[in-house]
């Protein structure tokens, strides 16, 4: 006999802890890298993937408690919030890099390691 | 201004972002007595993708669409609205804002005429912020020129 509901709780904690390990990721690089480029890219991207994740394991969550009218809607408003952060996030990250590009913020190089 | 170059990626990901702001907009001021939120907040998020279009585009596209006049017309427009709403009170004998005497021009029950007076009054509002957000954006960003110009 197989327990569908321990399965969908595993499921739903792996992909939580995934998201989490990439916010992780994220402010480790935001702390360590070198230079304004790299850090926008580490944020960029983890901020990006570590919530689409963790809202992704939430709408199962839901769904498995009890699925009925209601929680399919609040499990659509979070994919339209999964969508919208799809878009805005990377489009913020390449205005920020374009505008620091702009304003002459020199990227960080192979030389400046040396010294 | 602001805008000293064109980015074709911002463009696109504002086109298709600005009806979708505008429609949650809506939807907080419509839902303002059931759940998070009302007038104020979402009049914000109305006058913020006006913003974000014209950050993303450039002053002269913005006001085609949304022009000066309209602009100083619709933040009257709001506090007329709530202030004829809140007169009508007084006029049919209650106090000022007591929505639930207009049932008695409205052929409704009273409770439903109170949610809707309610509705009335954050549509009002909503208005009045949204057009007073863009207006202050516009006067800061242009130092009272509303016109294009470098930064």
């Amino acid at each position: 006999m197989i327990d569908f509901d321990l399965i969908i709780d595993t499921v739903v904690i792996i992909i939580v802890i995934i998201g989490l390990f990439f916010f992780f990721t994220a402010t480790i690089g935001l702390l360590r890298f070198p230079d304004f480029y790299c850090k926008l890219q580490a944020t960029g991207k983890g901020d990006t993937l570590g919530a689409i994740l963790i809202l992704f394991g939430i709408v199962i969550y839901i769904l498995k408690e009890d699925f009925s009218f209601n929680t399919i809607l609040v499990s659509l408003k979070i994919f339209f919030i999964i969508f919208f952060i799809f878009l805005a996030n990377p489009t913020a990250t390449h205005a920020l890099t374009k505008a620091g590009l702009d304003s002459g913020v020199t990227p960080f190089k192979k030389e400046d390691l040396k010294k | 201004m602001i805008r000293l170059y064109d980015d074709l990626i911002i463009q696109t990901v504002c086109r298709i972002m600005i009806p979708l702001i505008q429609l949650f907009a809506l939807y907080v001021i419509a839902h303002g007595h059931y759940s998070p939120g009302g007038g104020f907040q979402g009049g914000c998020i109305l006058g913020a993708s006006f913003i974000l279009m014209l950050i993303a585009y450039d002053i002269n596209w913005m006001k085609r669409r949304f022009s000066e006049d309209i602009n100083i017309l619709m933040i009257a427009f709001g506090v007329l609205l709530y202030a004829v709403i809140g007169l009508i009170c007084v006029l049919l004998g209650a106090e000022y804002l007591n929505y639930g005497i207009i049932h008695k021009i409205i052929p409704l029950d009273p409770v439903r005429v109170r949610a809707l007076g309610t509705l009335g009054i954050e549509i009002g509002v909503g208005i009045t912020v949204m057009a007073v957000m863009v207006s202050i954006f516009l006067n800061l960003t242009t130092f009272g020129k509303h016109e294009k110009g470098e930064v």
